[in-house]
């Protein structure tokens, strides 16, 4: 006699945000404040635009790492070369902002391509080595190419036209935040449609068990080298967007403090969720924001703490806490409908 | 080259780890619909010889071919695309995903579909369904929807085949697929494994003498990485060099 799981309760994909008749509802939520952001920021719109950034990035590990399982702390070497890639654009070739974003999506594939292709065959604490010891060489590299990059200076003179030729990039980053929020709305339907996608799924599977996927005719090595390609892209557009809404690119964008911080963003929202990267980032940006308003020194101090909260004891970060309110309001309305 | 080949032969392979010998020129015939055991004491060199048909481990000399055709060089992916397919003696199955998607990935990569990014609700439905087909051929397709972790290991194991089986393989090799198998459950193994496609070619490697026994129509037996005899389960039971291997030299 075997045992069998319970089949009358309701499984967890039954239960999950988003499933279901007002699933629809759960998507409008983040975007919907996203959107109302844009009213009500007043002078602190700029901060939304680097939060929209922010997400957009931790995005990208979500992909890498969150789904595919690529242990990676470099991911901040495609931000800032494809912030560095967008600004060059702007100043030695056109003013263009779109053509700007797709140069430095480009690049950052690119770099993302041949890295990938060297690296992807180890795994584990050797690969989290190569991917810092390749984001530590590309920051050397900046520092060092003062004439490129403007060294320490950072890179300067950098010209953004009007958005389609129409809407100018204003000094309140009313254009900038509308436009980040545009591309990171076209960059989170793609990942949504990835991760749910065989494609999508093959690597879920390489995550959990590489060998099994080898053993069905997965080419694994190539399937690595796509996501990690796509997810470069993806930061390379994070960073372009930076580039372009500050309009200027210092040697800190490609700092491996980058690549932590979203780390964290990421572990704080929750990760393989997709949502989770959009919570965890604006969380963390406004929390810090708030912090360094409270007490200007010691606000890191807080944000290690919440941290440590977080991971211990709210297990799947702030997606998990939403997904824990939602099961608590279904039982609950479950149970007044059979009464 | 006629065209009554066998579906799997293997030729003369060879490979050392350094003074480790563990095939040493290994000749093996699979023919269509064999269903071939392969048994060996411990550190015979059966696992390393799954790994060098599969191409997990490079032959350092030897041809291996498929329907006739040579695979010798070929990676794993490439032999599984052509009908090769392996099971697992430990569990690699997706653990956090339901039975139906292990299915329906492999299904997936079958039918090289598994490159989709966009454009793939249909074929990715087609994919599912063929897995839930696969579940119900195998009496558990009540349990499609659920996490393979949340199964009994015994299912598991049946799971195992089954994504073997969507594969379309034509040649299958089992590794100890009874292997930590409660004997509660393993009435549900044996019976899967009678109901494999005759069509395909099986070799088993196995440690349990019983399912052996039961399963095999022929038996070859593999010593220090060699092919000592072949033959009939019979034969093999009543042979006294391979009683002298597996119960010692001091064995009646």
């Amino acid at each position: 006699m075997t045992v069998r799981p319970d089949m009358s309760a309701p499984t967890l994909a039954q239960l999950r945000l988003g499933a279901g008749r007002f699933g629809w509802a759960w998507h409008v939520l983040p975007w919907g404040v996203a959107l109302a952001t844009y009213f009500v920021a007043g002078a602190y719109l700029t901060l939304g635009t680097a939060a929209l950034e922010m997400i957009l990035f931790t995005l990208s590990i979500d992909l890498a790492l969150g789904y595919a399982g690529i242990v990676t702390f470099g991911q901040a070497a495609f931000f800032g070369v494809g912030a560095y890639a967008a600004g060059l654009l702007s100043i030695h070739v056109t003013p263009d902002p779109i053509l700007g974003l797709l140069f430095g999506t480009a690049i950052a594939a690119l770099l993302g391509l041949v890295t990938g292709v060297l690296i992807l065959h180890t795994e584990g604490v050797t690969l989290m080595m190569l991917t810092l010891a390749i984001a530590s060489m590309i920051g050397a590299f900046a520092a060092q190419a003062g004439d490129l990059t403007g060294g320490d200076n950072g890179l300067q003179g950098m010209q953004i036209s009007p958005l389609f030729g129409v809407f100018p990039f204003d000094l309140w980053g009313q254009t900038g935040y509308l436009y980040a929020l545009g591309v990171l709305f076209l960059w989170f339907v793609a990942a949504w449609r990835i991760v749910r996608s065989p494609f999508g799924r093959s690597l879920d599977g390489i995550r959990q068990s590489p060998r099994r996927m080898r053993a069905i005719g997965t080419p694994v090595w190539w399937r690595l080298i796509a996501v990690y390609t796509l997810a470069a892209a993806m930061a390379g557009t994070a960073g372009s967007l930076k580039a372009q809404t500050n309009q200027f690119v210092g040697l800190d964008s490609l700092d491996l403090l980058v690549s932590g911080t979203a780390l964290v963003m990421l572990i704080l929202g929750g990760t393989r969720r997709l949502y989770g990267a959009f919570v965890g980032a604006a969380f963390y940006v406004v929390v810090q924001d708030l912090a360094a308003e409270f007490d200007p020194f010691r606000w890191m101090f807080l944000i290690g703490g919440l941290l440590v909260v977080m991971v211990l004891f709210l297990e799947g970060g702030l997606m998990g806490v939403a997904d824990w309110l939602h099961h608590a309001a279904a039982r609950l309305w479950l149970g007044t409908a059979r009464k | 080259m006629t065209t009554s080949h066998a579906a799997l032969s293997v030729r003369g392979l060879c490979k050392n780890f350094g003074a480790l010998t563990v095939a040493q020129s290994i000749d093996l015939d699979l023919q269509p619909g064999a269903r071939l055991g392969l048994i060996g004491p411990n550190g015979a060199g059966k696992t390393s010889f799954v790994n060098l048909l599969t191409g997990m481990l490079r032959a350092d000399a030897g041809t291996i071919l498929l329907n006739g055709e040579e695979i010798t060089g070929l990676k794993p992916e490439a032999r599984v695309h052509r009908g090769l397919v392996r099971t697992h003696q430990i569990n690699t199955l997706l653990l956090e995903t339901s039975l139906r998607e292990n299915l329906a990935i492999a299904v997936a990569e079958r039918e090289n579909f598994a490159w989709r990014l966009l454009r793939f609700t249909p074929q990715w439905r087609r994919c599912l369904a063929e897995g839930e087909a696969q579940l119900a051929a195998f009496g558990i397709a009540d349990l499609a929807q659920h996490r393979v972790a949340e199964l009994p290991y015994g299912q598991q194991r049946l799971l195992e085949i089954a994504i073997a089986l969507v594969l379309k393989p034509r040649v299958l090799l089992l590794d100890e697929p009874a292997a930590g198998v409660p004997a509660a459950e393993a009435h549900a193994i044996h019976a899967a494994l009678d109901k494999l496609p005759a069509e395909i070619s099986i070799l088993m490697i196995e440690h349990d003498m019983d399912v052996v026994f039961r399963f095999a129509r022929e038996i070859a037996v593999l010593v220090q990485g060699r092919v000592l005899t072949t033959g009939t389960p019979q034969a093999i039971a009543a042979d006294p060099q391979v009683r002298a291997v597996y119960l010692g030299r001091s064995a009646p």
